[in-house]
């Protein structure tokens, strides 16, 4: 799932300046199950901003809505109704969910809510953790199922640099080093022998270096 | 291929190899470079010029070879991943190899956290082994990366960093393994403290046969006191620093703490020599390059061999 957090309040009523009606945009997919753009944070976001402006004695009104996906162009149509009410849109959706909101209404400021972060997974309850950063092209058959791009903090595809300590990353003792994750995980699965092998220089145009992504599949195209 | 390194020379006919490093300035005076040049000249058989080390912003590591190469010295370039993508590191070993540059030691970088630029963006779009193998494509095979012919090969003898101290124990002989499969034909090692730790790699590296196509250069680094000492074991990742050396340098009064780590330097050398497998010293003093020919007379290195 795509993971984020939500932007400090301070910044959110920065970013806002003296736009003071508000159309505030959850979200109901990744952002929802990690606890940051959701019904539920929706509704919280709104009562502080409510209480802010209410304490500075200023009119202020903010809309909770909560959509499907934003990044579906016919869950983001349904507010088309009443969108033209607002000053500004501000989503609580990742990065891509605020683009397609912005590109769906093109007169209307469109505001992000939340840093997106990464892809990732749930550790438990209330902590998440990066496992892929969409590089295009995966590897994970040579390296135990454990990503050395989007794992190990130099992105290191032949081994642990001379900083991995105790199983963790010199960058941050919390940190497990990726490389030591990947030969736990050959030796377990009797193939340490596959370390020996050179993973070539990596052909990035998979990656975002060639630009952003686009996907075509003709079989589904109506 | 065979190219005009000093430290190949030596290593083709059975000598043993003493290298050592220089920092570049943190900023423009090559006045600071030529200094430490002198310390250097006629004490080793090397000088490696590190690349923005510890991710801290110097004078470029090419830039600083071609002062010391001007002087008759014979500088290492040393070049990371962290700053510079397969373009920007490919057109540098071709600037190395036209200033005269015979060696350059292929790293992965320290991570820029450590250094004065937190903030900063790495690349990393290759890493040292792939380095490597990109320094011997240039020269043995005449071709870039991209598979282009290169006008005029880069005839450079081609290094890394190997850290024996570093987790996991059990690979680092595999992983020397993959360099030297690479292309890598000298190492130089993370600075060795336990020795008992360093012996245990060097047997793994000898039962895999590593120490015959690669020349081992063991990497030592004298202390100046015992709060760098102690510094060292705590806040450097990687690095493997036994109580007793820490107990020996806090014994010693804090005027005499400075020798008395020249001594243990000194003494590591002679053991490390003797170590089967060994075929040189790298002696890393730490903005402390002046002490460097003392090192070497005390350990019976001096005079070098004239290849």
């Amino acid at each position: 799932m795509i993971v984020g957090n939500r932007k400090e309040f301070q910044e959110i009523v920065g970013m806002l300046g003296s736009n003071r009606r508000v159309l505030l945009l959850g979200c109901n997919e990744c952002v929802t199950v990690c606890g940051v753009g959701g019904e539920k944070e929706v509704g919280v976001l709104a009562s502080e901003l409510r209480i802010h402006w209410k304490t500075a004695g200023e009119t202020f009104e903010v809309k909770e809505h909560t959509l499907e996906r934003q990044c579906d162009y016919e869950y983001i149509d349904q507010v088309r109704g009443f969108v033209g009410d607002y000053d500004v849109i501000l989503s609580m959706a990742c990065g891509a969910g605020v683009q397609y909101v912005a590109e769906a209404y093109k007169t209307k400021l469109v505001m992000p809510a939340v840093n997106t972060t990464f892809l990732g997974v749930t550790l438990e309850q209330g902590v998440w953790s990066e496992r892929c950063q969409g590089c295009g092209a995966c590897i994970l058959d040579m390296t135990g199922g454990v990503c050395p791009i989007a794992r190990c903090a130099k992105s290191l595809m032949n081994g642990p640099c001379g900083g991995s300590s105790g199983g963790k990353c010199e960058v941050d003792k919390e940190v497990d080093c990726g490389w030591q994750l990947i030969i736990d995980r050959l030796t377990e699965l009797g193939q340490l022998d596959r370390y020996e092998d050179i993973i070539p220089v990596k052909d990035w145009r998979s990656s975002r270096e060639a630009g952003p992504r686009k996907r075509i599949r003709e079989d589904l195209r109506l | 291929m065979k190219t005009n390194s000093k430290i190949e020379k030596i290593w083709d006919s059975g000598g043993f190899i003493v290298t050592s490093e220089c920092g570049p300035p943190r900023g423009a005076d090559a006045e600071i470079v030529r200094k430490k040049g002198e310390y250097l000249r006629g004490v080793v058989d090397g000088v490696n010029v590190t690349d923005n080390q510890t991710s801290v912003v110097r004078m470029s590591s090419l830039s600083a070879c071609a002062i010391l190469k001007g002087m008759g010295l014979e500088p290492i370039l040393q070049m990371v991943c962290r700053d510079r993508n397969r373009i920007a590191l490919q057109s540098d070993i071709l600037g190395a190899a036209a200033l005269g540059i015979n060696n350059m030691l292929c790293l992965s970088g320290d991570h820029q956290k450590f250094g004065d630029h937190p903030q900063g963006k790495n690349v990393y779009d290759i890493d040292s082994m792939q380095l490597i193998q990109t320094v011997r494509q240039m020269r043995d095979e005449g071709k870039f990366l991209g598979g282009d012919e290169i006008k005029g090969k880069p005839v450079i003898f081609i290094g890394a960093a190997e850290n024996p101290f570093a987790d996991p124990f059990e690979i680092r002989a595999a992983r020397l393994g993959k360099k030297v499969k690479s292309g890598c034909q000298f190492i130089q090692t993370q600075c060795i403290y336990n020795l008992e730790k360093f012996s245990r790699w060097m047997q793994m590296v000898c039962d895999r046969g590593l120490h015959e196509k690669c020349a081992i250069l063991a990497g030592v680094t004298p202390m100046k006191s015992a709060g760098m000492a102690n510094y060292m074991k705590k806040n450097v990742p990687g690095m493997d620093v036994p109580d007793a050396l820490i107990e020996r340098m806090k014994g010693t009064p804090k005027e005499k703490q400075a020798e008395e780590g020249i001594n243990i330097c000194v003494e590591s050398i002679q053991q490390l020599r003797e170590m089967p497998g060994v075929r040189g010293i790298h002696i890393m003093a730490i903005e402390w390059e002046e002490k460097v020919a003392e090192i070497v007379k005390a350990a019976g290195l001096f005079p070098r061999p004239e290849v």
